[in-house]
């Protein structure tokens, strides 16, 4: 049987100084500083990330690159690790979120909103840091509309015994497709020599910027499947898959299914019910074509020669989910979760096909599209005028009274209360309750973290290393009373035999 | 495209309710542009000034 979904999502957001110097990776540093000061106990940095089990250049297909590979980590940057069990740090040249471990797309959607909270609130900060007048901007998406983009990353836990040929194989074609449920929409187009008039609006953020099936790379080339093997657990038992390929979303129900489908397909891979026969023949030009036709009317060719549009596609896998759900049940991804993801995910099909506008709440690209479409009608804007291209950014804006996103009526399905407990509460449910919990009763007494081991400095040599190499160990269940018991790190240390 | 109503007619619907079978009517679609009448109003009011200068000066670095 399929192993549980842990899952989350690690999203760049863009980022830009007005009215100082606009550095984009001190922009980055004094964002995230500004927040640790102001909203944290932690001492600025104090808490560094620990690098020993980092391995981006471990490729799924068997063989490292570590050192080909141009260094992914820059260690004198800013990275923290918060109380609830996210990582916050400075990667490339923006500010950088990893939500914590989750059990579910519930849960994901939830600290994918604590983040965004987050970043207000760094924003904010940030401006005391500033010269009068000088503020720093971010957005959460993927792409400036020069050709530059950035990610929003998922990661899914799988096991080791999948092959990962299989895996490849088989999450193409959702990935491929799934943009037409999860894209986040796009005024133009980044291919070189196509123009806005080609182009005036596509479905997904990061279509353009796909260049191969299966690869490495996370900046150049990207490939749609990625072969980092960093599974930050027990190695021998588990794989990590780390997905590059899903946009941003501001609609709180496509996050929702962009996790809480893509669990559903992993699951149905492992458990080898998917089949082939919907393995594309071409998938990078698969995903360009679909981006590029928001009449979701463009067919795409089959490996089997057979020719199938997206929305069929999505309306396969649905169907063979629903029958996964019937032999298999959805343990895996959350019971309860994956009923209601398999409701919402055909819901948006069927609204997708009636009438696209009817799924303006819950599809970012469909909602953006609108806007645009709107606007442009008003003020009889041509494809590739600025304001168009200005209201795509300021759909995705991190200010609250300056976000588009916020004001279309898109659906929410999170408890404001939830949202304001996961910008400094870890999840129960999983190892990060464990790390979340020590970082806020013993801030001072833990050196470094990482995902899968925390190390405490109490006072006597040597430093003392806990590994958690079980993504579901550390859970509230198995280590609140531990925790709650132990009057000092010491005592916890001692109880844990560590 | 007959193949695409049969895929439709294949999927499953477990909760009908939630899916409605009629086209929108007039009604609904003048309200429709009502609302997005009055949203392209708020809009206007909170969309940068110059929208020219901040597409322009919107570049970000390559990341992952």
């Amino acid at each position: 049987m399929a192993i549980p979904k842990v899952c989350g999502i690690e999203t760049e957001y863009g980022i830009m100084v007005r009215g100082a110097d606009n550095n984009p990776v001190t922009a980055s540093s004094l964002l995230i500083n500004s927040y640790l000061t102001a909203h944290t106990r932690q001492r600025v940095s104090r808490i560094g990330w620990d690098y020993e089990d980092e391995h981006p250049g471990n490729d799924a297909r068997g063989f490292s690159l570590d050192d080909a590979l141009a260094p992914e980590i820059e260690t004198h940057l800013v990275n923290a690790v918060l109380t609830n069990g996210a990582r916050y740090y400075v990667d490339h040249a923006h500010p950088e979120i990893s939500t914590p471990e989750c059990r579910d797309a519930r849960e994901v959607v939830a600290f994918d909103r604590g983040a965004e909270e987050i970043i207000r609130l760094s924003m904010i900060a940030a401006r005391q840091m500033l010269p009068d007048g000088a503020e720093i901007l971010c957005h959460k998406n993927n792409s400036d509309g020069k050709g530059n983009s950035y990610g929003c990353h998922e990661n899914y836990l799988l096991s080791r015994d999948t092959p990962f040929g299989r895996i490849v194989a088989q999450i193409t074609p959702h990935f491929v497709t799934r943009q037409v449920v999860v894209g986040a929409g796009k005024v133009g187009c980044e291919l070189p020599g196509t123009t806005a008039d080609d182009v005036p609006f596509q479905i997904s953020q990061r279509a353009d910027f796909f260049e191969e099936e299966v690869g490495l790379e996370t900046t150049l080339k990207r490939p749609i499947v990625n072969t980092r093997d960093e599974p930050h657990c027990d190695a021998s038992k588990y794989r990590r898959l780390h997905v590059i390929v899903g946009d941003a979303n501001m609609s709180e129900v496509a996050t929702y299914l962009k996790v809480g489908a893509t669990a559903i397909v992993l699951a149905m891979i492992e458990d080898d019910v998917l089949g082939d026969d919907l393995v594309l023949a071409n998938p990078v030009s698969a995903i360009r074509a679909i981006s590029h036709d928001p009449s979701l009317q463009r067919a795409v060719l089959l490996r089997s020669g057979r020719r199938a549009t997206a929305m069929e596609i999505q309306w396969a896998l649905l169907e063979r989910a629903r029958k996964y759900e019937r032999s298999h049940g959805l343990d895996a991804v959350g019971d309860d979760v994956g009923a209601d993801v398999l409701r919402r995910w055909e819901a948006v099909l069927a609204g997708l096909e009636r009438d696209p506008d009817s799924v303006a709440d819950t599809v970012d690209w469909v909602a953006k599209r609108r806007l645009v479409t709107g606007m442009a009608e008003r003020h009889g804007l041509r494809p590739g005028d600025a304001r168009l291209k200005a209201l795509d950014l300021q759909y995705h804006d991190m200010r609250a009274d300056k976000c588009l996103a916020q004001r279309v009526g898109l659906q929410t399905i999170t408890d404001p209360a939830d949202v304001q407990a996961a910008v400094a509460q870890p999840p129960v449910t999983t190892r990060a309750y464990f790390r979340g919990r020590c970082l806020q009763k013993w801030p001072t007494d833990i050196v470094a973290a990482n995902w899968d081991s925390l190390v405490f400095d109490v006072g006597r040599d040597p430093l003392r290393r806990v590994p958690m190499m079980e993504p579901l160990r550390g859970t509230a269940e198995h280590v609140a009373s531990l925790i709650d018991d132990s009057d000092t790190a010491a005592e916890l240390l001692a109880r844990l035999g560590a | 495209m007959a193949e695409r109503t049969q895929k439709q007619k294949q999927a499953p619907s477990r909760n009908e309710e939630e899916v409605v079978d009629a086209p929108a009517s007039t009604a609904t679609g003048e309200k429709l542009k009502a609302e997005l009448d009055d949203l392209l109003d708020e809009i206007d009011d909170v969309l940068e000034t110059n929208a020219e200068d901040f597409v322009k000066s919107y570049v970000q670095k390559g990341g992952q």
